[in-house]
């Protein structure tokens, strides 16, 4: 056996060592889902709750799922000492997922909820969505039915050119929305937000603090734009104003930085309660 | 015909979404328009998954290396697509208890729901929480404060982080409130509303011109890049 396999067994006795002994220190049941019957409530049939709750029941299904999702999060954390059978499946299964999730998501709430729901409103009625209000058939939704279905022309020898109408209508829709959107939501606005007083007055008095701060924003913004301006050479003047843009983008780019590592221990945490909590039960729970 | 009638039709449709901001009798069209993008996006997504299949189903039928794992892929890309189009497990409507396929397909208890809670959501978030650790030992090799620029970035983000936490505040408690820009919360504030939203709006202004002028460049037919080769 080489030395990362022994590792690798190690790694996978020390946990199952790990769970023999929760099991056999617990006080109470653990990597458990237990749910209560709700009546007079349609809304919900089973609501989960402590364990301790009297007229509980054990669901099945929602313990087999929590056993799953924390052999999922180890098998990822695995990826740690080095890639690995356990990884490479929850890898495999979470590509297979995702595109059939997406798939399902795309399918009842556009190809059912947009195109066949204007289609076909009456049989859609009576068959998946009885709230639609009544309408006549929409026979132009047949025209991004038809384009949609030519997409698949690029699977059949000599016919990938038919695959360009749809694309020509997903590139031409993205590209009109977006140039008015990001010259008006971004161009536009920034620029309106950026014409600030740079000599502030607050009750009649001179404001230094919020004098200063303007001045600061609109030098630092004309600076980082100098630095974007690549007709120039950035050379004397022009290249010193926009080194200071280069430190500007970098106090922009570190503070980014900082909100990353924050957002990414943020779920690093949340998954370890997941582990602790909900699957080994060592921290206390939070369910109703 | 075979590339002007795809520019004329993206040129169309651009110029529709255009008009409709500044005309607005073309606001029905926009919408229309939209909606037919989604349509199209959605068919699309069938189209993915598809090419996902046949590419997995190839790998397995040539006994590629590691073919195991697309069997794995193609079972779970099954499995879930045949859940989630037949509703399986799920409840119907409230209000409309006699239509089985009344009901959401996330509706809780239901198959699709299961998977996505017990399945795709720990995944992803586990593979996100990963970039943790990759963050942290990639900040090791990166900022060796070899240059002034680089400092910046590593003091900035260690402020920025200190700041959001109660370690900040404790650290510099002992200066006068007179000083704010002296404590490492007010320097906080102070680059986060100053420098971060100067860099962040000359970013957005750079990126509003750059889709802008591809944009335009898209619907005058200049930039054909996207019609592909032959």
């Amino acid at each position: 056996m080489s030395r990362e396999s022994q590792i690798g067994v190690a790694i996978v006795l020390l946990l199952l060592s790990g769970l023999l002994l929760r099991a056999a220190l617990a006080d109470q049941p653990w990597g458990v889902v237990t749910v209560l019957p709700v009546e007079n409530d349609p809304a919900e049939a089973v609501r989960e709750v402590s364990p301790e709750t009297p007229g509980v029941q054990v669901s099945v299904a929602r313990t087999t799922g929590l056993w799953l999702a924390a052999f999922f999060t180890l098998a990822c954390y695995s990826y740690l000492y080095k890639d690995n059978p356990a990884y490479k499946l929850t890898e495999s299964i979470i590509v297979g997922v995702s595109a059939g999730y997406w798939l399902t998501a795309s399918f009842w709430d556009v190809i059912v909820g947009k195109a066949l729901a204007r289609l076909m409103p009456e049989q859609m009625r009576a068959w998946a969505l009885p709230n639609l209000d009544p309408a006549d058939p929409d026979f132009l939704t047949l025209v991004p039915l038809t384009l949609g279905a030519l997409l698949f022309a690029r699977l059949i020898p000599g016919g990938a050119w038919l695959a360009r109408w749809p694309l020509a209508l997903i590139v031409g829709t993205t590209a009109g929305l977006k140039l008015v959107l990001y010259l008006d939501g971004d161009f536009v606005s920034q620029i309106r937000n950026t014409i600030l007083p740079l000599v502030v007055f607050n009750d009649n008095a001179f404001d230094l603090d919020g004098s200063a701060r303007n001045i600061l924003l609109v030098t630092s913004v004309l600076c980082c734009l100098t630095y974007f301006y690549f007709s120039v050479e950035h050379r004397g003047a022009v290249g010193r104003v926009s080194r200071c843009g280069i430190w500007v983008l970098m106090i922009t780019f570190g503070s980014s930085f900082a909100f990353t590592v924050m957002g990414r221990i943020t779920l690093l945490t949340m998954r370890l309660e997941f582990l602790f909590r909900d699957w080994l039960g060592l921290l206390p729970p939070n369910v109703s | 015909m075979q590339r002007i009638i795809p520019m004329l039709l993206t040129s169309i449709v651009g110029v529709i979404a255009i008009a409709s901001y500044f005309v607005p009798v073309a606001q029905p069209f926009q919408d229309r328009v939209e909606e037919w993008f989604l349509i199209v996006a959605a068919i699309a997504m069938v189209l993915g998954a598809a090419s996902l299949l046949l590419h997995h189903l190839k790998a397995i039928s040539n006994q590629e290396a590691g073919w195991g794992y697309s069997a794995v892929t193609v079972a779970a890309l099954v499995i879930t697509t045949t859940v989630g189009l037949l509703k399986l497990g799920a409840p119907p409507d409230l209000k409309h208890p006699e239509l089985a396929w009344s009901g959401s397909y996330l509706a809780e208890g239901g198959g699709a729901w299961w998977i996505y809670t017990y399945v795709m959501s720990p995944i992803v978030a586990t593979m996100f929480s990963l970039l943790a650790f990759y963050v942290a030992s990639a900040a090791f090799r990166a900022f060796r404060a070899r240059n002034f620029e680089a400092m910046l970035l590593l003091g900035t983000a260690l402020i920025v982080l200190l700041g959001r936490t109660s370690d900040g505040t404790w650290l510099t408690s002992g200066v006068p409130a007179d000083y704010p820009l002296a404590t490492i919360p007010g320097l906080n504030v102070l680059i986060m509303s100053v420098f971060n939203t100067a860099g962040q709006r000359a970013i957005m202004i750079g990126i509003a011109l750059g889709v802008a002028a591809t944009s335009l460049r898209i619907l005058l037919g200049l930039d054909r890049s996207y019609l592909g080769g032959d």
